[in-house]
């Protein structure tokens, strides 16, 4: 099955020749015309002859021996990195006819590599929300739903919940997604696939839509750790045209998984025993640290004393960044613009049409925050909490080699829950936040299924830079966990 | 202080502070590679970083940079190696990011003075706050369209420096004199060509009035007056207003106001309650800028000779007056032009031609020292002519204009001449 594979599988078959470029995109343009209008992972499709032509240029190298690490691989890209010519919409009916005369460094990294773009993947607007949610081209359903429930729809999680659920469901062997507070990894693990946040500074930003520049890092959504690793690989890099890119050479991320980790000291920290925390995603992360003792690490608790500081902090960061970031989309150059007969009015029109709530709900937080008289009391604040995560986790990191924790304190939720109270929705963060804001890398790996069905995943938390360890750890947890399963929406399945 | 005004209710002083905007020279915007030519055709030297297209991220120019540090060093000022750039947010058509990229709390250069003389003589110094990078905005266009404004973005993104003064100026002189000196220190270090009527040098002007011995009362700034002269006048009619409105029991509201040279008033742009809460915070997509002190010194060890400097050294090495010495030295050029003269003659007799036939002959031409006909060695050479009795100083003199005119060397002119004689 083409679309069941990992991008490792794919790269051998296609060197093999046992199938073809076009015939990968071929299956996946498929899967997605059969898929996509239940799932709506995709909020852009690339026209079907574009496809092809690139999958054809990729058999072209394989034909010449020139082919790159992304070699003819079908992927999707969340729909926040600007693809040149293609239309680049952020969820926002703020873009939803912009179409970038550029390519952003990420995705110019990957069609370098010889990647395939299949499309551009459902995001909540701006990467603001954690369920896919507040999308002004509609929510992306989950392909995973609960046992012996078939019509209750489940988020895939957010942001990129267009992307998880798009390789989870076949639709791609891999995408791309942003990590701002989590919008990698907890969709990664709503929809049973790996996602890797790196080290901030370790992808360019340059070309992909901001929402908070000090935390926005981009990484791969992929089937397998290794996967995630070889993806990387071709995304990173330093780029000159954004000043917050790290110079540090790439390595060959995908030879960490399978190393050995024996004698590698993991870190369990206290505070993420967070009371109320449902006992299957306890009992997961109980496993998943007997697992990695079986493997011969030596499993140390830590504390981190600042955690329950991150989300209240992260949310006036991340807000008040956004809401400069955001005042760009003003009518005037570029998206939507809504006329009135003074500049204001064009500036108060364009912005009320062309944002959801939640972006303004954040535009609004973000301003609040900054205005003379609270810049003290929070962003100030804020920022010197922040330097205290930060130095919680460089702590840790001094007896330990990573951290293991939840990824998400659930399981996938129902479209429509958490919906009425803006706080419970962002508590879906509180796990993966803390690295957001520490800047280090991190990864989910899906572990296994809770008694409803649902997938479960782990988070594993590294040194800056060093996400080869972090690898290497996840690689472990993969093995050990064996996980398999398949949603009950897949290409795979039924056709 | 020779510079008050006599109110009903006693004397009244003024206090001036001027903000001043310099365009940096360079080839390039602050944080993108587009072009900064001045008049070009309207939106032909943007980029999509000056644009502000979604994604894009700003890069700092280092010659920029170091063109700010030159600026700081010339104006003996503190040069901090640790400084930040800060996002100041408002919306306006002529804004894309929807903030302008500058420095709020840690500015490239601190503390530093500038000493302006008057035409009494006295020497003054006025203190320098602050100097800092900072983006410029676009310009809109009002007169293409009955209805709509066009947004021009050539100038977006063009890097500034803003150089603040201390609230030290206590008359219109001192304004214009310490703008005219700023002005020549700058383009001595060719890192701004003060050209006011271009927009590359403007001015916002901070005006207070008080009582002798008063602490200071509220200011009034007056924003982007484009020559010194209007300047002048501005803090002129300014202070009066303010003196009117104390004196007839009123009281002077902070506010941004224009000056309306025609007019000769100025009229309420901003009232403070309509004041911007700009809600500066760092960049986050630029890093701390830190500089290391090799580089400053470096560029310290490179400044051209500044004005102060040269004045000094020509009345020492050419036994000039200091009046001249200040004439000399007002445009490079010029100093340039007598150095090559003088050096090796007689300094006062070159400094005597110079000013006197030299300058009178520019002006009845309409020529500048740049374009002048008779260049530096030919003028030298006479000058050797004269020293060594080859000819009469009178007699070039009175050909002069002759020469001018025919704008040939003098030397096979004058030998002719001479051999005739």
């Amino acid at each position: 099955m083409l679309t069941g594979l990992t991008l490792t599988q794919a790269r051998a078959g296609l060197a093999a020749r046992k199938f073809s470029a076009r015939e990968l995109a071929q299956a996946h343009l498929d899967a997605i015309t059969r898929l996509n209008p239940g799932l709506n992972a995709y909020i852009t499709v690339l026209p079907e002859a574009d496809v092809l032509a690139s999958a054809d240029a990729a058999d072209a190298r394989y034909a010449a021996g020139t082919a790159g690490i992304m070699d003819g691989l079908p992927i999707g890209v969340k729909d926040l990195f600007c693809t040149k010519g293609v239309r680049t919409t952020a969820a926002s009916k703020m873009l939803a006819d912009f179409v970038p005369p550029y390519e952003s460094t990420v995705t110019a990294n990957l069609l370098g590599a010889g990647a395939v773009f299949l499309g551009k993947t459902n995001l909540d607007e701006f990467a603001m929300g954690s369920a896919n949610m507040s999308s002004a081209f509609g929510p992306t359903t989950n392909p995973w739903k609960r046992k012996g429930d078939d019509t209750t729809a489940l988020v895939p999680g957010g942001s990129s919940g267009g992307s998880s659920a798009a390789v989870a469901a076949g639709l791609a062997l891999a995408a791309t997604g942003t990590d701002t507070g989590g919008s990698i990894r907890q969709p990664a693990a709503y929809c049973g696939i790996v996602g890797l946040k790196p080290t901030y500074g370790r992808c360019s930003r340059w070309g992909t839509i901001a929402f908070a520049s000090s935390l926005d890092q981009a990484g791969p959504m992929t089937r397998s750790v290794a996967d995630a690793g070889l993806m990387l690989e071709a995304m990173a890099g330093f780029d000159a045209k954004d000043s917050t890119s790290s110079n540090r050479a790439v390595p060959a991320f995908h030879k960490a998984v399978g190393k050995s980790v024996k004698g590698l000291r993991v870190g369990i920290p206290a505070e993420y025993r967070a009371p109320g925390l449902p006992a299957d995603v306890l009992a997961m992360w109980e496993q998943g640290i007997a697992w990695l003792k079986a493997a011969g690490c030596e499993v140390v608790d830590v504390s981190l004393p600042h955690t329950r500081y991150g989300l209240t902090t992260y949310y006036i960061i991340a807000p008040a960044e956004c809401s400069s970031n955001l005042a760009r989309y003003d009518g005037i150059r570029f998206g939507m613009r809504k006329d009135a007969p003074s500049l204001d009015g064009v500036y108060e029109a364009t912005r009320a049409a062309g944002f959801g709530q939640e972006v303004r709900n954040r535009i609004l937080m973000g301003t609040y925050v900054l205005s003379a008289g609270y810049y003290d009391a929070y962003y100030l604040k804020a920022q010197k909490v922040r330097t205290l995560i930060k130095r919680d986790f460089e702590q840790a990191f001094e007896t330990v080699d990573v951290l293991l924790t939840p990824t998400a304190p659930s399981a996938a939720f129902a479209q429509g829950e958490n919906m009425d109270d803006p706080v419970q929705m962002y508590l879906n963060d509180i796990f993966t936040v803390p690295a957001s804001m520490a800047g280090v890398p991190a990864l989910s790996v899906p572990v296994g299924l809770n008694e409803a069905g649902l997938p479960l995943g782990l988070q594993v938390i590294g040194r800056h830079f060093d996400e080869e360890t972090v690898l290497s750890i996840g690689g472990a947890l993969e093995a050990a966990a064996g996980f398999t399963h398949i949603p009950s929406v897949h290409a795979g399945a039924g056709a | 202080m020779s510079y008050t005004i006599e109110g009903r209710t006693g004397t009244w002083e003024i206090v001036v502070g001027l903000e001043v905007h310099a365009q940096i020279i360079s080839h390039s915007k602050l944080f993108s590679g587009a072009a900064t030519t001045f008049g070009s055709d309207p939106n032909t030297q943007v980029s999509l970083v000056d644009a502000a297209f979604p994604g894009m991220l700003p890069v700092l120019n280092h010659e920029c940079v170091a063109q700010a540090i030159r600026t700081g060093l010339g104006l003996k000022a503190q040069i901090n190696l640790h400084s930040r750039f800060d996002r100041k947010n408002y919306f306006y058509a002529d804004l894309p990011q929807g903030y302008q990229i500058s420095q709020f709390e840690h500015p490239i250069v601190g503390k530093g003075a500038i000493s302006i003389e008057l035409q009494n003589g006295d020497v003054r110094e006025i203190g320098i706050t602050r100097l800092h990078i900072e983006q410029d905005a676009g310009k809109l266009l009002h007169d293409q369209d009955p209805t709509k404004s066009f947004v021009d973005l050539n100038r977006s993104g063009v890097a500034l420096m803003e150089i603040v003064s201390e609230p030290d100026i206590r008359e219109p002189e001192e304004a214009g004199a310490y703008l005219r000196k700023l002005r020549q220190i700058l383009r001595y270090l060719g890192t701004c060509d003060g050209n006011m009527e271009e927009g590359s040098m403007r001015a916002d002007v901070n005006v207070s009035v008080r009582k002798a011995g008063e602490d200071f009362r509220t200011r009034c700034e007056i924003k982007n007056v484009n020559s010194i002269r209007f300047v002048m006048q501005a803090i002129e009619v300014e202070a009066a207003r303010q003196v009117e409105i104390w004196e007839n029991g009123g009281e002077v509201d902070q506010e941004t106001r224009l000056f309306d040279p025609g007019r000769g008033e100025t009229r309420t742009m901003r009232s403070k309650e309509d004041a911007h809460d700009y809600r500066y915070f760092p960049d986050p997509d630029l890093l701390p800028l830190v500089l290391e002190q090799a580089w400053v010194d470096e560029l310290a060890a490179n400044l051209p000779e500044l004005p102060d400097d040269k004045r000094a050294r020509f009345q020492a090495e050419y036994g000039i007056a200091f009046y001249d010495a200040g004439v000399l030295v007002a445009e490079q050029a010029v100093a340039d032009y007598y150095e090559a003269v003088a050096r090796g003659r007689d300094g006062k007799l070159a400094a005597t031609w110079v000013m006197g036939e030299l300058f009178a002959a520019l002006n009845r031409t309409s020529n500048t020292i740049e374009t002048s006909p008779v260049s530096a060695a030919a003028l030298g050479k006479m000058l050797d002519l004269i020293a060594d009795k080859t000819i009469n100083a009178k007699l070039p003199r009175k050909s002069l204009k002759t020469w001018w005119k025919r704008a040939k060397a003098p030397r096979p002119l004058w030998k002719r001449r001479a051999c005739a004689r």
